[in-house]
């Protein structure tokens, strides 16, 4: 196999074919400023409604309910902020999780810095929130509920449904950063309870740098940034004509054939969860075993470090991602495995392989034969398979 | 992020192994900081005729033991206590700054080794009277590294 082996999809996914071709006229012919008042500018604006309608047919919300942004990060930040900055008279109590992504958890200390309080809830060993645990956490204070629909990481879905019901009936209003459930879960925002919903075009074969808020039709909140009346006075600036086309598009694709995608994923990560756990020993699958994206594998290798394991894979022309400190940046590891309870010499072993519309029964085998090999030839170099094999 | 050197001695890594009849051990690093380092020297009239290692660590580190490894391997205690982390990484032709703390790693291995020939064989070594090979080896980072 001469290919490279792209298993990153988590990360982001390449832009496909009919969406591109969607994309392309509004680099060029059809350039104009969807804010100008002839053909050329009124044409754009055309294409941005039609975006606007596909986004909102995909989550059973209004099409005046999406408001388009620059990708997941601003779409948690305003969700955030600015539900925050316009209810802070109500109370000044948020409640998130701590396995959130990073643009919520970094929000979240933001605004505990601008005075509002912030509850993190713990989750249990497969990643899973405890609905009596929210309960109990909630105050005469709490404005905001924000919790994952499905986390990046290990993949595990929360039980959101249940999470909206306690939200309504509370009257506290419900953020689900659904960056990696999009494409991968149909999502009903209505049935679901759900007010604010960030979302990501490139986790689901559109553009990077494109994203959108849904926001429930009547929920005030304050815009993130200033300027000009796009998006109904509440996202200033001049539209992103193509990627919005290329977010409309995609969108629409990932729920034409969501049955279909999730059918050949959840057939291929079995098999490669199977393969691992049949030939490599001392391993262990991190995030809950059903409730879980269709792509997901997350795993650890006991005794071996997970930058090494992805150097190793990258030599082989696999591309994976990894929760140890050194593919960090930092000295911890992935705060998700330690929520989940796992010791840090365990979390730093982490492996997640992430399937996409691309992959195929060949490139499973093929990886998980090279990960045999690279697994052993790395414990062979680790003291610490040395002290088990000694214990045995 | 790696230099062409530390993805070679990461691919074929130098004196990989153990020394069964060692004349000194070292072991530095911690699992939970994700990094250890095991040393593992034969000494004969003063040079270190053999040396071996095992690492549980990324991939600087593997590399990084790979090359100071090969840096003391036939030299005089002397020259072995001499190697500096950042002769390590200098000779890997330079690490990420983040990586830094495994030169330093690879260089307490050596001593932590060292230490124990010195203690097993009576042994004086000058230089590892204030040796602390408990650290980590990430507070031995300067800042400028950083």
């Amino acid at each position: 196999m001469s290919k490279y082996i792209y298993m990153d999809n988590s990360a982001t996914t390449p832009v496909k074919k009919k969406v591109l071709d969607e994309m392309i006229p509004y680099f060029t012919e059809n350039f104009g400023n969807p804010s100008s008042i002839y053909s050329l500018g009124s044409n754009s604006k055309v294409a941005v409604e039609k975006a606007r309608e596909q986004v909102a047919r995909a989550l059973g919300a209004d099409k005046n309910e999406i408001y388009f942004t620059a990708g997941g990060s601003e779409s948690d930040n305003w969700a955030l902020k600015g539900i925050a900055s316009k209810h802070k008279n109500k109370g000044n109590h948020i409640i998130t999780t701590k396995i959130e992504h990073h643009a919520v958890l970094h929000t979240c200390e933001y605004l505990h810095k601008n005075g509002f309080e912030i509850t993190y809830l713990n989750v249990d060993k497969d990643g899973l929130i405890d609905l009596k645990e929210l309960e109990s956490a909630i105050t005469d204070k709490t404005i905001l509920i924000s919790i994952m629909f499905a986390n990046n990481e290990i993949g595990t879905i929360q039980p959101i449904k249940e999470i909206g019901e306690i939200a309504k009936s509370k009257n506290i209003i419900f953020h689900t950063d659904a960056v990696q459930a999009i494409g991968n879960v149909r999502i009903d925002v209505k049935e679901l309870n759900i007010d604010l919903l960030s979302l990501s075009a490139h986790k689901f074969y559109g553009p990077k740098g494109m994203g959108a808020l849904y926001i429930r039709k009547g929920l005030q909140i304050d815009p993130l940034i200033a300027g000009g009346g796009q998006e109904r006075n509440k996202r200033a600036g001049t539209e992103n004509v193509p990627g919005i086309v290329g977010l409309g598009k995609a969108i629409e694709l990932a729920y034409e054939n969501l049955e279909e995608h999730n059918e050949k994923l959840i057939k291929l990560r079995e098999r490669l969860i199977n393969g691992i756990q049949e030939n490599i020993k001392y391993t262990r699958i991190n995030g809950h075993r059903t409730k879980r994206l269709p792509g997901n594998v997350n795993v650890c290798f006991e005794f071996i470090e997970g930058e090494s394991l992805l150097l190793s894979l990258d030599i082989e022309g696999i591309a994976g991602s990894s929760g140890s400190a050194c593919t960090s940046g930092s000295l911890d590891p992935s705060h998700v495995l330690l929520a989940i309870g796992l010791p840090h010499e365990i979390a730093h072993g982490s492996l997640r392989l992430s399937l996409g519309d691309f992959n195929t029964e060949e490139e499973v085998d093929y990886v998980i034969a090279k990960l045999v090999k690279i697994v052993d030839r790395l414990r062979n170099m680790s003291p610490l398979y040395d002290k088990i094999k000694e214990a045995k | 992020m790696y230099s062409e050197k530390v993805m070679e001695h990461f691919r074929n890594p130098r004196n990989v192994g153990e020394i069964l009849d060692a004349d000194g051990i070292g072991e530095v690093g911690n699992a939970k900081c994700g990094d250890i380092m095991k040393m593992y020297l034969k000494v004969n009239d003063g040079i270190i005729e053999d040396v071996k290692f095992k690492t549980f660590g990324c991939g600087s580190a593997i590399a990084s033991s790979s090359m100071a490894t090969e840096l003391i391997k036939g030299k005089s205690i002397e020259e072995a206590m001499g190697l500096t982390n950042k002769a390590v990484a200098e000779a890997l032709d330079g690490l990420p700054p983040i990586k830094m703390h495994c030169s330093v790693l690879a260089e307490q291995a050596i001593k932590a080794a060292l230490l124990d020939y010195s203690k097993k064989h009576n042994v004086h070594i000058d230089g590892l009277e204030d040796f602390d090979f408990e650290e980590d080896g990430h507070e031995n980072v300067d800042d400028e590294d950083i």
